[in-house]
């Protein structure tokens, strides 16, 4: 091994330093903290309690399940809006154009989540743009109710999560050899065939890393579902941050993030194991 | 090698001495409780640098009680959540009244605020501002609700909203003609009650638009149209009848909540003089006059009332003819336990279907 100068380490030290003060040691703390927990007479013991609660207690693991159910739908939807989007900026459009459309895709990362939170709010609002402009030409007569229900939950975390699917499948779609398709429309197969012997098998990767990012992403999202998630849209990140700051029980909610980490891992797991892809090809 | 030591000590000289140059005043404040213009006065007079950071009671305890008191030199609490925290994580400490100028101040509330917010008989707090919470309502579209009940009046179906915190809960106890501040001393009776009051708002709660979530959220609800009856502050509710004469702010016939936001001194304050000089001069009575009229909120200043606007006299006599001011129910200190009652009974409303 080359012997490293002493520049080598001195530059190692802000990253380490940054790793340990900020990402290891406030783990550990959390960790520890998960594990204490305060009986009736105040007293701090070691207890699996924080965690036990989680199970015992209907309401929490519910949100959960529900939270988990919800990302992975979001996921799946993400796929199928973004795939014709990702599909036709790589292989329909010209090299010149499609950057371009790319940095215009862009855009809504660049004015931050809270703003197009706002944004959709205006839009969905009962005497909101939408309803206004139905109303106006005559389609309907009431206001539909679409803000605080899920459906407007729903597009809230698709619209700040869309962008982190395209990118990874348009990289897959990119190096695949437009050759292939070619062949196989010359050997006679089908559009569905060449899509579903060719394209997709070819741009598993791509699909599997961008979900993987949009389903970390929704499952721990904060802002939309409490913005525009209406009266009875609790979100698991919710209750984490209830536990903190309402009712002082960092206890708990130490332990409740780490449910949430260790649950969204074994969710990720079992999609890589699924699909039959391995996290180090994904990643890359 | 050296080089890139030498540049390094120079950097971090540069920014020792720029955070040493200016004497500065970390306030841990709400929105609204430090107007720019005074801000800017005071730091012309004094040459204190003023670092301001919004947050709301919760917040306030989670970020203290994270550094156990330290990174701000002044904080804003509501009187009735600090005696409670402090005697368990200590982030406080106690105020010197004698540094304050309490005679700008009126009598009765120094004293309530500081029998309120006593640990060992230290009074931790001094009162800045006070309000109520009661109802802000579409007075052309829901003529008759004047009440905390007509939150679950199925006659306003869908057009209601609330925040979905503690003093909704306490609201809709007094609203179901029940005391909770009486069943402060009895905790079993009091987790009965909430189960009492979890029952109403779950059994009521499709008639609920949204539940709003801050004061932005809270004057967005109403102003557009999406609810009529909502739940809210008296200083939001006279500020949006500024605009619309429709909408005000109504004193619920069971009784308004009333609170008292204090100044406290962080545990680790670093500038406990620059406090002390920031409260005594918010207080000054044309100082607190100002904020009054800009926020809509009352002030403890004994005699910033010669200051006032005549609308915002017109705003206390309108929503509060005597009898409702009489009525108000001020909020006593919460004791310990309770919160975690109240975050389950709250966590179980928002997940009902």
């Amino acid at each position: 091994m080359k012997k490293r100068s002493g520049t080598f380490y001195l530059l190692m030290v802000p990253v380490l330093l940054w790793l340990m003060l900020l990402i290891v040691i406030p783990h550990l703390d959390m960790v520890y903290r998960s594990f204490r927990f305060e009986t009736d007479d105040w007293e701090m013991v070691f207890s699996l309690n924080n965690y036990l609660t989680f199970f015992r207690d209907q309401i929490y693991w519910l949100t959960f399940v529900k939270t988990a159910l919800y990302s992975i739908g979001v996921t799946f939807l993400a796929f199928v809006v973004t795939f014709p989007v990702a599909f036709y900026l790589t292989k329909v459009v010209g090299k010149q154009y499609s950057s371009f459309m790319t940095l215009l895709l862009l855009i809504p990362i660049w004015i931050g989540e809270l703003v197009t939170v706002y944004g959709w709010m205006i839009l969905l609002r009962d005497n909101g743009v939408i309803n206004t402009f139905l109303i106006n030409i005559g389609i309907i007569n009431e206001p539909i109710e679409m803000l605080f229900t899920n459906f407007s939950m729903t597009i809230g975390l698709l619209y700040m999560s869309m962008l982190f699917m395209i990118v990874p499948m348009m990289s897959a779609l990119d190096s695949l050899d437009d050759s292939l398709i070619e062949a196989a429309s010359d050997l006679g197969a089908s559009k569905w065939t060449i899509f579903s012997k060719i394209i997709i098998p070819y741009t598993t990767p791509g699909i599997v890393s961008g979900g993987i990012i949009v389903f970390m992403l929704v499952i721990g999202d904060y802002v939309a579902p409490n913005i525009l998630g209406g009266k009875s849209s609790l979100w698991f990140t919710e209750q984490i941050y209830n536990k903190f700051l309402m009712s002082f029980n960092w206890n708990e909610g130490a332990a409740f993030g780490f449910l949430l980490l260790g649950l969204s891992s074994a969710i990720v797991w079992v999609a890589l194991k699924l699909s039959g892809q391995k996290l180090e090809k994904v990643g890359s | 090698m050296k080089r890139l030591a030498l540049v390094s000590a120079i950097v971090l000289t540069l920014i020792a001495s720029g955070a040493m140059a200016q004497e500065s005043l970390r306030v841990l404040t709400w929105k609204g409780y430090a107007p720019a213009k005074l801000i800017k006065a005071f730091e012309a007079e004094t040459g204190i640098d003023v670092k301001l950071t919004y947050s709301n009671n919760e917040e306030m305890i989670a970020k203290l009680r994270a550094t156990r008191g330290a990174g701000f030199d002044l904080a804003q609490p509501s009187q009735d959540r600090i005696s409670f925290v402090q005697k368990r994580f200590p982030i406080y400490q106690p105020i010197d009244y004698s540094k304050v100028n309490t005679g700008q101040l009126v009598a009765s509330m120094v004293d309530a605020v500081k029998k309120n917010s006593a640990v060992d008989g230290k009074g931790y707090a001094v009162p800045h501002c006070y309000g109520t919470t009661g109802m802000i309502v579409n007075q052309k579209l829901a003529p008759e609700a004047d009440d905390w009940s007509d939150l679950w009046n199925p006659q306003y179906d869908g057009k209601i909203s609330y925040r979905l915190k503690r003093p909704l809960l306490i609201a809709t106890a007094f609203g179901m003609g029940e005391d909770p501040f009486a069943l402060y001393d009895d905790i079993d009776a009091y987790r009965a009650l909430m189960k009492r009051v979890e029952k109403k708002l779950i059994d009521s709660k499709k008639l609920v638009k949204n539940y709003w979530t801050s004061g932005d959220t809270q004057v967005a609800i109403i102003k557009s149209g999406d609810a009529n009856v909502i739940s809210g502050w008296d200083g939001k509710g006279w500020t949006l009848h500024k605009e619309n004469p429709d909408i005000d702010f109504i004193a619920p016939k069971s009784g308004a909540l009333g609170w008292i936001d204090t100044f406290a001194l962080p545990a680790k304050s670093k500038n406990i003089e620059g406090a002390y000089k920031y409260i005594n001069f918010m207080m000054r009575p044309e100082n607190a006059a100002y904020f009054t009229n800009q926020e809509g909120y009352g002030t403890a200043s004994k005699d910033a009332i010669n200051f006032l606007n005549a609308e915002i006299k017109a705003n206390f006599s309108r929503s509060f003819p005597p009898a409702d001011l009489d009525n108000i129910k001020w909020h006593p200190p919460v004791p310990a336990g309770f919160e975690k009652i109240e975050s389950k009974v709250l966590d179980r409303i928002k997940a009902a279907k």
